[in-house]
């Protein structure tokens, strides 16, 4: 039985929903988004970077959020719907940083069913009331208000039910502070289900409905409910009382309308672009509105991506005008949000996110319509036409990089690097890319310079410690020292003191403001008033090691002696300690003087016979050894102390890093008061001995270990983690803190200097992009030229050789822009607007062939005739005996039903460089061709619910054999001996047995489970990984004893069983593990992440989420984690209220699969509920905490 | 053998049942009714799980706001006009 430990890698980066408030501070400019069930807390910096605050995996579905602030508050508390049929209100607890749940209310089922509510959410502007709606009837209002201790407090819910009624928007309106009233576009199916004429159906009509929760009363009442457009989808409430007229504008299919109660419709037609076909509706998909002291304006986004600004005239409550002004065109987006600050975070449906900064607010002369020019003509309004234009009004500030969706995912190492990659397709429509995933933290680099000669080591120095950034850049070479001042530019300076005709081993400020060079010959002591103290090596020694900080130095002399000096008070370095050891010194350590202390008391030592010692600095027993560590295997190179933040839950800890001469890590624990040494982990880094730099991370203290490739150590909510740094192999690197870049590292790297800061921390990929035209759908690497060959194809969109216009170049010709003034974000036309829309059942498709190593398109051919390209393979095929390409394709392809014009086979040749594509033949066949796959000379190729053997003829393919007796519609296809692995499109996977000799192809097993395959990966030649539509990932595999049946049996098992168990085969697989990802899971790959490391499954979500599954090695380990997921299912309960048990079931009940995310909150639980889990498994929290780092360390 | 009381009291629990949840099914539910109440439960559930909606909106080239409200729309009648019960 496999079990599982699945783990993820890179949280989602798509987002359903976001919301503007107030939350840590009050004026804190923030956005919460929804990742599907992750909370994230987003900040822009004072760059205007949008940071990461916090982020909360959430365990349940989270779909709808609304911030609620009670009168005279100044902070805003968070309520979120979620499929857990309860409603949550948090705050966001700034000490913790971290949401903390207020109140959580159970109203009804679980899971996200039609009417149980949670969809729709809305609070009073006013905060005294919530609104929890479903799809259909049901809906909750929730009374808020404040206890005497000014604790918020929540009713029981009153509920607003109308059966029959189907909901496309809720608000709450603004109306001062009248009763709180909640506005609906509904729509009811009564009659027409009654009426079979199909009058009802004809005649139904959407209403905008207002409930009124009367506060007096306690109870709610459908206030008001008057017919609208029924083209109605979106409602934006208009500011009321004191500061409006109220009321709501009602966003329908081409159209805005004012509505309120007892007012006259006041009705806008919403311009269109001059490009979209007269049967294409405009739909508004989302609004941010903008409230200033005396005015207000909203803004809307049509589902083509134009922006509008949306105003109002008005005088007392009486609205006479509404218009329309285009603003901007931003690719669509699921919500905007205007920040107070001037800027707009706009969470894009797919692809990456942005932020941009208003220029303007429309008040230029752009296309406008307005309700008093409206005309009404026999055909209806008259439409009002604009063409896009680049942004003007808005400007990019910050783009925030999203994988979302990533529709196929694989692992290769196709450039011939240490580890493989990730070949991702994400995106869709115009910005859609292959990116490129390497594992690590990216490093944006800032500055690079050459160096005159190979530096030995690099310091940077603040010229006082009150001073905020550093002010010199130290390098030593072999014989020299150069010291660089910064400033605005980087420049050689003379007047430091520093001496420059020696090498530096060590520079560091001293606590009374002066400088402390150490070189091998002595100490240079430079006083802030320039005098110079030296001291000298005694007779022929010299300095081999030596450290630091600001009140302790200890230097270790050519022989084994180690001298130990302190800064007095008179600011003198006065020897305090001499200690005779038996060999040299291999390396030594003291971390940094505790704040209020006034030494550091520990110093590490390693010798060259392989120990680590820790010694005191305490002067009663000064240099005296508190513990003594052999290491197996190798000497210590490098030694770290180093003190980690604790959070409010764990107290920080004192560790004691190694890095060894064969470059493994090792991490251990100090006891704070007696010195020992505990809890020893270690970690293989690369091919030379690691050196450890200090530096720090969000203000904590953190370290970089240079091996084969960086790697950065920190600490992440109480558990310190160590990740690969994805950059340049770096020689010396240190700390750097400067203006333009806090928290950035200087770093030598073959004789240039580069200052580089740490993008995004907590990415664990680091992204190179190729850009494409359509969206990409299938790829398929070429072992033998190491090139990705994939298919792109888009539906409703205008092929990219018949456009006209701006957006006639695709994104992926656009020549490259190497002006660095220009913005790093610009768009592209074709990028912001979107492809140009062609009708429904049209398509556009390209195959393309990309080289790995230079990042870059080598070749693209457009695919004619409205063809949609499906799948492709690399295929060997007998007859011209060499590897092609097939290309598998539909045409006119439509969906609901699926329906189309039959397909082809396309079959191309590389040309001579492996770097362009002719085509060989085109075979039609006589429907979609939805999955092809290379088969022992022959080419399998599932075509609709056919299955069939191809092989190789002059003029086209030549079908050899079929089986039409799949279910529905064939989506993967593998092959292994004489097995076919078919996944179709409902029914799940196929076991197909080929028998050459008969030349037929029969089922011999399927699935028992109704499974909406989208991906599967073989993992023997019994099991097949696959994942599903709704988020299932599952591992299939066939009983031991049908296998070896199968195999046995000269009939192949044909004739004994003849006949189908079922409905199906006459065999049926058995599902070994299963779990629910909680997302669309369109990608199934596996490969070892690490050097050495086992293979892992891997798995790409459509919110753009990258995780793992890791197969457990012992019996043991699955004990451990069992108990450990099942106290912790009852220690961490999830923030949107949803039982763990129940999410990772929420299709089929989760089996054999540990979810990793949650044991991983064991760091981050209370130092006493740790120990108490601890207790119960018997271990220690130290144990708990490492076997969870270990079995991360496979994957990441 | 369950008396009369207990009948009534079976069948109006059955009937608040059916108005408090919607498809809960009753013995004389016509093939329609029960495809109708399916498709309903389904598109509402495209609707609620946005990475299902992203599914659609990626096949069909349309945004997933446009794909959403398409769903909705589709609830009012997801199978067709319901037979004439007359006729049979």
């Amino acid at each position: 039985m496999v079990h599982l430990y699945n783990l993820t890698l890179q949280k989602s980066s798509g987002i359903n929903a976001a919301v503007y408030g107030n939350f840590s501070a009050s004026k804190a400019q923030e956005i919460v988004v929804l990742r599907n069930k992750v909370v994230e807390l987003l900040r822009p910096d004072e760059s205007g970077r949008v940071q990461s605050v916090t982020s909360v995996e959430a365990f349940g579905i989270a779909r709808s959020i609304a911030t609620l602030r009670l009168a005279g508050a100044n902070r805003d508390y968070l309520v979120l719907g979620s499929d857990s049929g309860r409603v949550v209100v948090l705050q966001f607890d700034k000490e913790k940083n971290a949401f903390v749940k207020v109140h959580q209310e159970t109203y009804g089922k679980t899971g996200c069913r039609r009417i149980v509510p949670g969809q729709f959410l809305c609070a009073d502007p006013k905060g005294r009331a919530i609104c929890l709606g479903a799809v259909e009837k049901n809906k909750l209002v929730y009374v808020m208000n404040r206890d005497n201790e000014a604790n918020l407090t929540i009713s029981s819910p009153l509920e607003a039910n109308k059966s029959h009624t189907i909901v496309f928007h809720m608000c709450a309106l603004d109306c001062g502070l009248d009763n709180p009233i909640f506005a609906a576009i509904e729509l009811d199916y009564g009659d027409a289900d009654a009426d079979p004429s199909g009058e009802a159906v004809a005649e139904a009509q959407k209403h905008l409905t207002y409930y009124e929760l009367d506060l007096g009363l306690n109870h709610v009442v459908r206030k008001w409910s008057e017919p609208i457009d029924n083209g109605a989808n979106h409602l934006i409430p208009v500011p009321g009382g004191s500061d409006g007229p109220g009321g709501v504008l009602v966003c329908c299919e081409n159209f805005v309308i004012y509505r309120h109660q007892n007012h006259d419709e006041v009705r806008a037609v919403i311009p269109r672009r001059n490009s979209l076909a007269a049967d294409r509706g405009v739909l508004i998909v989302s609004s941010a509105s903008h409230r200033s002291k005396n005015s207000f304006f909203f803004l809307a986004q049509s589902e083509y991506g134009d922006i509008y600004k949306l105003t109002i005239d008005y005088s007392g409550e009486t609205v006479s005008e509404v218009k329309v002004k285009y603003f901007d065109t931003i690719p669509p987006c699921v919500s905007l949000c205007v920040l107070k600050t001037g800027f707009l975070f706009a969470a894009s449906e797919f692809g990456n996110h942005a932020l941009y900064q208003f220029a303007g607010i429309g008040d230029d002369d752009a296309v406008e319509s307005s309700s008093a020019s409206l005309m009404e003509t026999e055909e209806g309004y008259e439409p009002v036409f604009f063409d896009p234009r680049p942004l003007t009004n808005l400007y990019t500030i910050d783009t925030i990089d999203s994988l979302c969706p990533v529709l196929d995912m694989q692992a290769h190492n196709l450039t011939e690097e240490e580890m493989p990659q990730l070949y991702t397709l994400c995106g869709t429509g115009a910005r859609s890319s292959l990116r490129i995933l390497r594992q690590g933290i990216a490093m944006n680099e800032l500055a690079m310079s050459p160096l005159p000669g190979q530096p030995n080591a690099i310091f940077t120095v603040k010229k006082s410690s009150s001073e905020e950034y550093d002010s010199y850049i130290i390098v030593s070479f072999l014989n020299a020292t150069l010291v660089l001042s910064i400033g605005d530019t980087v420049s050689e300076v003379n007047d430091s003191g520093i001496l420059g005709t020696t090498t530096t081993l060590q520079a560091c400020l001293m606590s009374d403001e002066s400088l402390l060079q150490i070189h091998p010959g002595g100490l240079r002591h430079i006083k802030a008033d320039k005098r110079i103290n030296e001291w000298r090596t005694p007779g022929r020694k010299q300095i081999s090691k030596c450290t630091c900080n600001s009140k302790q130095v200890v230097i270790a002399l050519t022989g084994g002696e180690v001298i130990y000096f302190e800064l007095d008070s008179a600011g003198q370095l006065i020897e305090v300690e001499k200690l005779e050891t038996s060999g040299d010194i291999a390396c030594l350590d003291i971390g940094p003087v505790p704040e209020g202390a006034l030494r550091n008391r520990f110093l590490a030592m390693g010798s060259y016979d392989g120990t680590v010692r820790v010694m005191s600095l305490n002067p009663d027993d000064c240099l005296q050894t508190l513990a003594v560590q052999a290491l197996k295997g190798s000497a210590p190179s490098s030694l770290l102390v180093l003190q980690t933040a604790g959070t409010e839950s764990t107290q920080g800890g004192l560790l004691l890093n190694v890095g060894m001469a064969n470059g493994v890590l090792i991490r251990a624990t100090i006891d704070q008061v007696s010195g020992q040494l505990s809890d020893m982990r270690m970690r293989f880094l690369g091919a030379r001995a690691p050196k450890l730099v200090r530096t720090s991370v969000r203000g904590a203290p953190a370290l970089v270990a240079l091996s084969s490739r960086p790697w950065l150590g920190y600490s992440e909510k109480g558990t310190f983690v160590l990740a690969p740094i994805s950059y340049v192999p770096l020689e010396e690197v240190c700390s750097f803190n400067s203006e333009q870049c806090p928290e950035g590292v200087v770093a030598i790297s073959n004789q240039t200097l580069r200052i580089a800061s740490i993008e995004r921390l907590g990415e664990n990929f680091n992204q190179t992009t190729v850009k494409l035209r359509y969206t990409p759908r299938a790829m398929s690497a070429n072992p033998d030229t190491k090139m990705v060959a994939l298919i792109e194809s888009d539906q409703c969109t205008v092929p990219v050789g018949e456009r006209e216009g701006p957006e006639a170049t695709p994104a992926d010709e656009a020549p490259e822009t190497n002006d660095e003034d220009e913005e790093e974000a610009k768009m592209l036309p074709v990028e912001q607007f979107g492809a140009p829309k062609s009708s429904p059942g049209t398509w556009a498709a390209c195959v393309r062939i990309v080289d790995p190593k230079e990042a870059k398109s080598t070749f693209v051919l457009e695919l004619h005739k409205s063809e949609a390209a499906l799948s492709l393979c690399h295929v060997f095929l007998t007859g011209p005996n060499e590897l092609l390409l097939a290309v598998g394709t539909a045409v006119n392809l439509t969906f609901a039903p699926r329906n189309c014009d039959g397909g082809f086979i396309h079959l191309y040749r590389y040309g001579n460089d492996g770097r362009t594509l002719n085509l060989v033949h085109s075979t039609p066949t006589d429907g979609p061709v939805g999955a092809l796959c290379g088969y022992k000379g022959h080419l399998l190729a599932g075509v609709n619910n056919s299955l069939r053997i191809y092989d190789y003829g002059k003029k086209k393919l030549l079908r050899k054999v079929e089986n039409r007796n799949f279910p529905n519609f064939i989506t993967t296809l593998h092959a292994a001996g004489d097995r076919i692995y078919v996944g179709d499109v409902q029914e799940s996977i196929h076991y197909v047995k080929y028998k050459a000799d008969e030349g037929s192809i029969y089922i011999f097993a399927d699935d028992t489970k109704p499974r909406y395959i989208t991906a599967t990966l073989p993992l023997d030649y019994d099991t097949l990984a696959g994942a599903d539509k709704f988020g299932n990932i599952f591992v299939n595999r066939l009983p031991k004893d049908v296998s070896e049946d199968m195999d046995d049996d000269p009939t192949g098992g044909k004739n004994i069983y003849s006949q189908g168990v079922l409905n199906g085969a006459p065999n049926k697989s058995e599902t070994s593990a299963q779990t629910y990802i909680g997302e669309t899971v369109c990608a199934l790959t596996k490969g070892a992440l690490q050097p050495g490391g086992i293979e892992i499954i891997m798995y790409g979500t459509f919110m753009g989420g990258i995780g793992c599954l890791l197969p457990f090695s012992s019996r043991s380990e699955i004990e451990f984690f069992t108990h450990l997921e099942m106290h912790m299912r009852q220690e961490a309960p999830s923030i949107v209220g949803r039982d763990h048990m129940a999410f990772r079931s929420y299709y089929a009940p989760v089996k054999n699969v540990i979810d990793g995310d949650l044991c991983e909150q064991f760091g981050a639980l209370p130092a006493d509920v740790q120990r108490r889990i601890a207790e119960e498994m018997d271990r220690t929290p130290g144990e708990i905490l490492k076997k969870l780092e270990q079995v991360r360390s496979v994957a990441i | 053998m369950a008396s009369a009381a207990d009948r009534l009291n079976i069948t109006s629990q059955l009937e608040h049942l059916q108005s408090r949840h919607v498809g809960t099914g009753h013995p004389d539910a016509t093939r329609h009714e029960w495809a109708v109440n399916i498709h309903r439960d389904s598109y509402a559930s495209y609707v609620s799980h946005h990475p299902m909606a992203m599914y659609f909106a990626v096949a069909n080239g349309e945004s997933v706001g446009r794909m959403k409200y398409e769903f909705t729309q589709k609830m009012l009648l997801p199978c067709g006009l319901p037979p004439d019960l007359e006729e049979e």
